[in-house]
């Protein structure tokens, strides 16, 4: 019988902790990406591009995450493929994350004033053109605080990668509890672990909120 | 791709399914009632409440906002024995979405409280209103209807984080899946199916909200 020391529980838990920061990344770098394509869709001018878009949007906020990585694991699994658990929770939360910052990006755009699209248009500006001089220098700015503050959703959404198997900070709680008996002391440190990882994303969120306030209030 | 579909088990499966259908909505309602409950609670305290207690809420709600639902789950139902306190699974289920539901609607209900202008405050107290009477009439009705929508979103959001519950056993929607599939080894197949129930049931439970958020407020408005 090994004794653990609470230094080694920590220790462990840190090393995993990693493997969350990177699918953290991982997933809202390829969600924006995924995001922003299903945000050209959805504001964009054709009606199926925007029905699909839509849809996917609704699909995907309108059930639960863990559902989805569940359906990644053992759906890519269909086609032959030997599907390990990073690539799942990969894709799973890449189109997880996408669906919700699409949704995110959409309000911004449309909070831009109507009267920017009819003036960029009058200009003979084309679509992408508007997008890219008008709306979307203005829309970033509105983007910026919600993006952050929902950066700290897809953190604790990598918990769940744990379940189909993936070894992050949350798997790495219950295999060490398994180890020590000590469950108190070992999800009270991942949970520590998580807030040191997300409480500064939401005060900066909140800190950036307010700040284009201000700068909203002074035009 | 040469998988061929099968969907034959769902007659088998009809009885098990309910049962986790029925769990998880009997989840929520609790989670929704308790949690609104202790979010309004949690927002009395924060805007009108005791001042020592001020900092105990705001800790409380940081902390459930910061850490993700499954480990809240696990520290309860693993954790919290070595305390001496022991509760089923369910229980546990239900204390996890409570507490979870409580902190997030306390945030939404004091952004709702903070928008009534102080003049409705000092109003209440001059028609000789206690300051509860003066909290629950004046500022906490109106506050609620404001950010209504935003409160069903959260709870539509926690009737589908409930799906991790079935990792400390309750029975719910997905522990009734994860059952199926591990019986028919036709895990796609029962994914699908289950999650297109939680679709069916978010889409119920929003639909549910924004008739209860009719009834509360805008009947009322109009007579």
């Amino acid at each position: 019988m090994t004794e653990f020391s609470f230094w080694d529980i920590l220790r462990n838990l840190l090393l995993a902790a990693r493997w969350t920061v990177v699918l953290s990344l991982v997933s809202f770098i390829g969600g924006g990406i995924v995001g922003a394509a299903l945000l050209f869709l959805r504001i964009g001018g054709r009606r199926w591009a925007r029905l699909l878009s839509r849809g996917y949007i609704q699909l995907f906020q309108g059930t639960p995450l863990l559902m989805q990585l569940f359906l990644a694991f053992f759906g890519i699994g269909l086609f032959g493929i030997d599907v390990p658990a990073w690539l799942a929770a990969c894709v799973a939360l890449i189109l997880w994350t996408a669906a919700f910052l699409a949704e995110i990006w959409r309000g911004c755009v449309e909070s831009i004033a109507k009267g920017q699209w009819e003036a960029s248009a009058s200009l003979g500006m084309g679509y992408l053109q508007q997008m890219r001089y008008v709306i979307l220098p203005q829309a970033l700015k509105v983007a910026v605080p919600p993006t952050v503050g929902f950066s700290v959703q897809v953190v604790k959404g990598t918990a769940l990668t744990s379940i189909i198997g993936f070894v992050e900070l949350s798997k790495a709680g219950s295999i060490v509890t398994n180890a020590t008996f000590q469950p108190f002391t070992v999800y009270g440190l991942v949970a520590l672990i998580y807030f040191a990882l997300c409480w500064p994303l939401s005060k900066s969120s909140q800190l950036l909120e307010r700040k284009l306030d201000v700068a909203h209030r002074n035009h | 791709m040469t998988y061929q579909f099968d969907f034959g088990w769902l007659i088998d499966s009809l009885p098990v399914l309910l049962k986790g259908i029925r769990i998880t909505v009997q989840l929520i309602l609790i989670g929704a009632v308790f949690g609104v409950a202790l979010g309004i609670a949690c927002a009395w305290v924060r805007a009108l409440g005791p001042k020592w207690l001020k900092p105990v809420v705001a800790t409380y709600v940081e902390l459930i906002r910061n850490t993700p639902f499954l480990i809240q789950l696990f520290f309860i139902f693993f954790g919290l024995p070595s305390l001496g306190i022991r509760m089923s699974e369910l229980s546990a289920a239900n204390l996890a979405m409570i507490v979870n539901l409580g902190a997030y609607s306390c945030e939404i209900i004091r952004a709702g409280i903070q928008a009534t202008p102080r003049g409705q405050f000092e109003a209440g107290a001059s028609l000789a209103m206690t300051p509860f009477q003066t909290f629950w009439h004046v500022v906490l009705v109106p506050a609620l209807q404001r950010i209504w929508p935003a409160l069903s979103s959260q709870i539509v959001i926690v009737m589908l984080g409930s799906a991790v519950v079935s990792q400390i056993a309750a029975e719910d929607l997905t522990f009734a899946a994860n059952f199926i599939q591990s019986r028919n080894f036709r895990a796609f197949e029962t994914y699908i199916v289950s999650t297109l129930i939680y679709l069916a049931l978010a889409i119920l439970l929003r639909q549910m909200l924004a008739g209860l958020g009719w009834m509360l407020f805008l009947r009322k408005a109009s007579r």
